[in-house]
């Protein structure tokens, strides 16, 4: 016989469980019998199963989460207390943790819409230029003329085109 | 720093189309955008903040549709002008609580205003009268591409554009239309209507969003979810299920008008005295007459036109508006007889209300 399920929020045996379709998006939360008294399951009205799946489960996985983001020393403990966070960059430090919330939270965890992509695009060029001076800097160092020639031509075109591209707008 | 041309122009919400829709009294469309390696702003240093103002705000001077906007910065602006741009709309309450470095970009026209420095480094915000969801994206759309010209937006392949609260993940939209709903009101539907509504993933508020009430059977209803679908599919299926609200509101209404005539047109007709010879007037008592006078209008009681006037009363007459066309903070009591006096000399010009509603529908 399989092993009776956990409560998803303490080590007893699970033995209500319960289903909520949203968004024809089966969801389906474990609990032992305190657990569910303790958060009003029993009252449909005060009961929303969005809240739980949201709250716990995150939170769960906030303690195995890395410790801060390296871009702005932001904490998960700074997420429950706050719930949001404190850079972009903080989305990649923590994807493992709110990844699971974002499925509960949206339709869906990969984004649809719209790309920004001329903003990403004038990044893109913009490391390649920062790559390609890096490369002249190190061609000249190393008296490969030839080479410097062909970079700083490649380089001047570049920046041509972006300005011009800058200009058609 | 004054707002007061700001506030002699004409309002969207208030002026934006003639003349102005029942039901629906505007939509709106507000994306979130954030800059690329910049801490977001409820953790910037207030010289951070300051800097992504300056920068933002240099940004939003190249647009097109910002040339001779209105640049306010709301951390060095008096409390009842931050409470006034409030009342209409421009910024929202957690602006003026935002600190250093808060402000918004608003157009001349006032359809599109941009806070820099709430919850996230910009919020994009069109508004529209009426039910204008096409015109309203593609307005916004069009003013966020050529923004991403001067700004590095952050942004990722797989969760879209980077907000401060993950529930803007995505899209980083909210798209939501101010709806009208007394009869579903007074038919008490609306806690049917709010529950089918929950379920289908939108949101149902007061006027002024988040925690608000819906003061006269105003609600403001948006989607929820921004991440996993497109801004066009989100849009469509707001559409769709508003579309539906507003059929269940007319079909209310219908019911209403035949079967309890008497108690609609009782309610109506006392509106209608009230606001005509009152001399003290909460902002709560003046909405939810007002909010009958739009029913009125509505069924044919009054003139199409005068629409347009009882939705810049609803407006104007807000505490904030009341205070700063007398120029000073006054206190409630003394504030309810100005706008008692207000309301009274708007609606001096109105005709008697036209109870014989059913001819006048079949011609």
């Amino acid at each position: 016989m399989a092993k009776p399920k956990k409560c998803q929020h303490c080590d007893k045996p699970a033995t209500i469980h319960l289903t909520q379709i949203v968004n024809n998006t089966v969801h389906k939360v474990d609990l032992c019998e305190d657990c569910s008294f303790k958060h009003n399951v029993t009252d449909p009205e005060a009961f929303s199963l969005a809240d739980f799946l949201i709250q716990p489960e995150g939170m769960h996985k906030l303690e195995n989460a890395p410790d801060n983001c390296p871009s702005c020393g932001f904490k998960p403990s700074d997420f429950k207390k706050t719930g949001r966070f404190g850079c972009p960059d903080c989305y990649e430090t923590f994807r493992e943790m709110i990844q699971p919330m974002l499925g509960n939270m949206h339709k869906d965890v990969v984004h649809r819409g719209k790309v920004p992509e001329k903003a990403l695009e004038r990044v893109g060029v913009q490391r390649r230029v920062d790559e390609m001076e890096r490369e002249l800097q190190d061609a000249i160092s190393e008296e490969n003329y030839e080479e410097a020639a062909r970079l700083r031509d490649a380089l001047r075109d570049l920046r041509e085109r972006v300005e011009a591209a800058a200009k058609a707008e | 720093m004054s707002i007061q041309n700001l506030i002699s122009a004409k309002a969207e919400l208030t002026d934006g189309g003639l003349p102005a829709e029942p039901i629906v009294l505007s939509t709106r469309i507000r994306l979130a955008r954030n800059l690329n390696a910049h801490l977001f702003p409820g953790r910037a240093s207030n010289d951070e903040a300051r800097a992504t103002y300056s920068d933002c705000v240099s940004a939003l001077e190249k647009l097109d549709a910002l040339k001779q906007s209105y640049i306010l910065n709301i951390s060095q602006m008096e409390n009842l002008s931050r409470q006034v741009l409030v009342e209409r709309r421009l910024i929202s309450r957690e602006l003026t609580e935002a600190g250093e470095g808060a402000g918004v970009v608003i157009s001349r026209n006032q359809h599109l205003s941009v806070m820099i420095n709430e919850e996230d480094h910009l919020r994009l915000q069109v508004v529209r009268s009426g039910f204008n969801f096409r015109k309203t994206w593609a307005e916004i759309n069009a003013v966020d591409s050529e923004l991403e010209n001067h700004l590095d937006y952050a942004f990722s392949h797989d969760f879209g554009y980077l907000t401060a609260c993950p529930t803007n993940l995505g899209t980083g939209m909210r798209a939501s239309a101010m709806l009208h709903l007394p009869g579903l009101v007074m038919g008490e539907h609306m806690e049917k209507v709010v529950r089918m509504v929950n379920q289908l993933g939108l949101a149902v508020r007061g006027c002024f969003g988040e925690g608000s009430e819906a003061t006269g059977s105003i609600f403001q209803i948006s989607n929820q979810q921004t991440l996993g679908e497109g801004e066009d599919a989100i849009i469509n299926r707001l559409i769709n299920i508003l579309h539906a609200i507003i059929e269940q509101e007319h079909n209310a209404r219908e019911v209403l008008l035949e079967q309890k005539t008497a108690t609609v047109f009782d309610k109506i007709g006392r509106a209608y005295g009230v606001l005509t010879h009152a001399h003290m007037l909460s902002s709560e008592e003046a909405m939810a007459w007002l909010s009958l006078m739009r029913l009125a209008v509505d069924f044919g009681m009054l003139p199409d036109d005068s629409r347009s006037l009882i939705d810049r009363l609803m407006m104007e007459t807000q505490p904030g508006h009341i205070q700063y066309a007398a120029h000073s903070e006054i206190e409630p009591e003394k504030r309810d007889v100005t706008r008692a006096r207000v309301i009274r000399e708007h609606l001096r010009a109105l005709p008697d209300l036209n109870f014989d509603i059913r001819k006048s529908e079949k011609n």
